[in-house]
């Protein structure tokens, strides 16, 4: 397990380094010069060598790269242009509503798949499998920018149940939420169906069968549990779409995440955002996958294992 | 019934590509603003309405079309054939080209797919051609690794050695003795590619960073009817929907392609 873990970790830093260098090199791949599209087209030549002195652009690139490693470490990601404060202030206030959105979504989706996955998994091939599978299959082909303004249309503007918008009413996580969580529950509830379809012919499920146990231990326990496997995997894979998905349903509910302030940021073209925006949603993807690596070896031990 | 209903997909995918097809011959008209037909409901003379500058909907939604599909087949023929080289080249080769490879393959799926497209979408400015970039620059990493599995997998089969010793060259091998090997799987997660490329590019578009006004998109259709969304509710009914049955066919094709392959799930069902 620890030489697993180790390994695990190496590969981590290992990625987070070569994201955290290809963030930094985004702001060279500004067609033309950047201080110039970031000032616009009226500002003054001592306006952008101030800005240029401020972003450190004058400096040759090994040493850029090395102040911007080195701030990094420590935590220092620039200072932003539009705001006029830390990039780092600016992210710690925005990333808590992304997560609260990702997790909630997370819930939704698990609390929608699972029992539709089981359910069509118990009655393949009958009528509820056919229901469950093409609800999932809508599920997985709705774009959340347009479930997004029809649960608005439906349930704020139609019924006056929940806010529109913003995060401050009660209720408001609500749509975000499950805009952002349907196509997840989609694809979870068809990955566990199919897992779940491919364990009910294991020879271990005929034994339980066999010796008598009830349906709810067969299914609920034995089946179950082998088919987190994939369904783990999946999870952590998706939450990546998830983090990109929270990008477009912030900017439909308004939402003051990450993704609303990466988008804006872009509009404004203050680029130090932008670019601790992409490195944080992107750190904290490596993140998720690296613990996702980490559930799967403690749920399967041939992983842990294996050299 | 069940029978019939298969190719109800089939249908939905050609007329997109039809109206894909003569959107290039509707005239000028449709950019054209009238004001005083500003977000009129579905009526005749305007079969799914005007938006609100006057122009009508349907027209702009065969605009849209043309819109997504160009995107939709550059992006799958592009990735397609950048992944599918690099994954067939690397497994081949083996030893370091394939380690480093493999670790290019690992970063590029280390970032959120879309966040990549955005960022990339971000940095070049909006437009289709950048678009199309920055979606093969995250599209083709799904095919690199698929042919680079499925490569592995085939490499040491009796037929390739055969041509190895006769002395066939790399090139020839790669292509004529592994390619249509892998071409069956390949071509089901192209499917699945283009319905992604469609949301990506209709997201790209809702976001800003993709096609820009008076341009159309379903996504920026969908971006300004949102501002209207108490008035006139159609401005994103009509584009939404379009899009989700497209997506929706293409993932259904793509499925039954996959069942199709298959061998395992044929047997039980």
């Amino acid at each position: 397990m620890f030489q697993f873990l180790l390994r695990l970790s190496i590969s981590v830093l290992f990625i987070s380094w070569v994201v955290g260098s290809l963030v930094f090199l985004l702001i060279h791949l500004v067609p033309g010069d950047p201080v110039a599209v970031m000032l616009g087209d009226w500002a003054s030549p001592a306006d952008e060598e101030v800005l240029r002195q401020q972003l450190g652009l004058n400096l040759p690139l090994w040493e850029q790269y090395w102040v911007y490693m080195s701030n990094l470490v420590q935590g220092d990601l620039g200072q932003s242009l539009f705001y006029q404060q830390p990039v780092s202030e600016l992210i710690s206030q925005r990333f808590p509503f992304t997560l609260q959105l990702t997790l909630m979504a997370l819930f939704i989706a698990i609390l929608i798949a699972f029992p539709m996955g089981i359910f069509a998994s118990i009655r393949a091939g009958e009528w509820p499998d056919h229901v469950a599978m093409t609800v999932s299959l809508i599920g997985v082909s709705i774009p959340n920018f347009w479930l997004g303004p029809m649960l608005i249309l439906l349930f704020s503007i139609g019924l006056g149940w929940l806010p529109v918008s913003g995060a401050e009413a009660s209720g408001s996580w609500i749509l975000p939420s499950l805009t952002l969580g349907t196509a997840l529950a989609a694809i979870l509830a068809r990955m566990l169906r199919a897992s779940l379809l491919e364990i009910y012919h294991e020879d271990y499920i005929k034994t339980a069968r066999a010796k008598g146990l009830s349906a709810t231990a067969v299914y609920g326990k034995h089946a179950l549990r082998n088919a987190m496997l994939p369904v783990v995997t999946i999870l952590g894979l998706q939450l990546g779409t998830l983090l990109g998905g929270a990008v477009i349903t912030e900017v439909v509910f308004d939402w003051p995440g990450l993704g609303q302030l990466l988008v804006d940021s872009i509009q404004r073209r203050d680029y130090p955002v932008v670019q601790a925006c992409i490195l944080v949603i992107s750190m904290s993807y490596i993140t998720i996958n690296g613990l996702t690596e980490m559930v799967y070896a403690w749920l399967d031990p041939r992983i842990r294992l294996a050299k | 019934m069940f029978n019939n209903l298969k190719y109800i997909p089939y249908l939905i995918i050609i007329l997109w590509f039809l109206m894909a097809l003569f959107a290039p011959l509707l005239d000028d008209g449709v950019n054209v603003v009238d004001l005083d037909r500003m977000l009129s409901p579905p009526s005749f003379s305007a079969i799914f309405g005007t938006d609100e500058l006057g122009r009508p909907v349907f027209e702009r939604l065969l605009l849209g079309a043309q819109t997504s599909f160009y995107v939709a087949v550059s992006v799958v023929i592009f990735s397609f054939m950048i992944g599918t080289t690099i994954g067939i080249f690397s497994a081949y080769t083996g030893g370091l080209v394939d380690s480093v490879i493999t670790k290019v393959i690992d970063v590029f799926l280390a970032f959120p797919g879309l966040l990549l497209a955005i960022a990339l979408a971000a940095i070049l400015g909006p437009g289709i051609e950048n678009v199309v970039f920055a979606l093969v620059t995250v599209g083709w990493v799904g095919y690199a690794r698929l042919a680079r599995a499925q490569t592995l997998s085939i490499k040491h089969r009796e037929h390739i050695q055969a041509a190895r010793s006769l002395g066939t060259s790399t090139f020839w091998i790669l292509f004529k003795h592994i390619l249509p090997l892998i071409l069956a799987t390949l071509g089901v997660e192209a499917t699945f590619g283009i319905a992604g490329a469609v949301i990506s590019e209709a997201g790209l578009s809702f976001l800003g960073l993709g096609v820009q006004a008076p341009d159309a998109s379903w996504g920026n259709m969908i971006r300004e009817g949102t501002r209207y969304l108490l008035v006139a509710p159609h401005l994103v009914l009509f584009p939404g929907v379009a899009l989700m049955l497209v997506v929706l066919a293409v993932n259904l094709v793509g499925d039954q392609w996959r069942d199709y392959l298959d061998v395992k799930s044929k047997n039980r069902n």
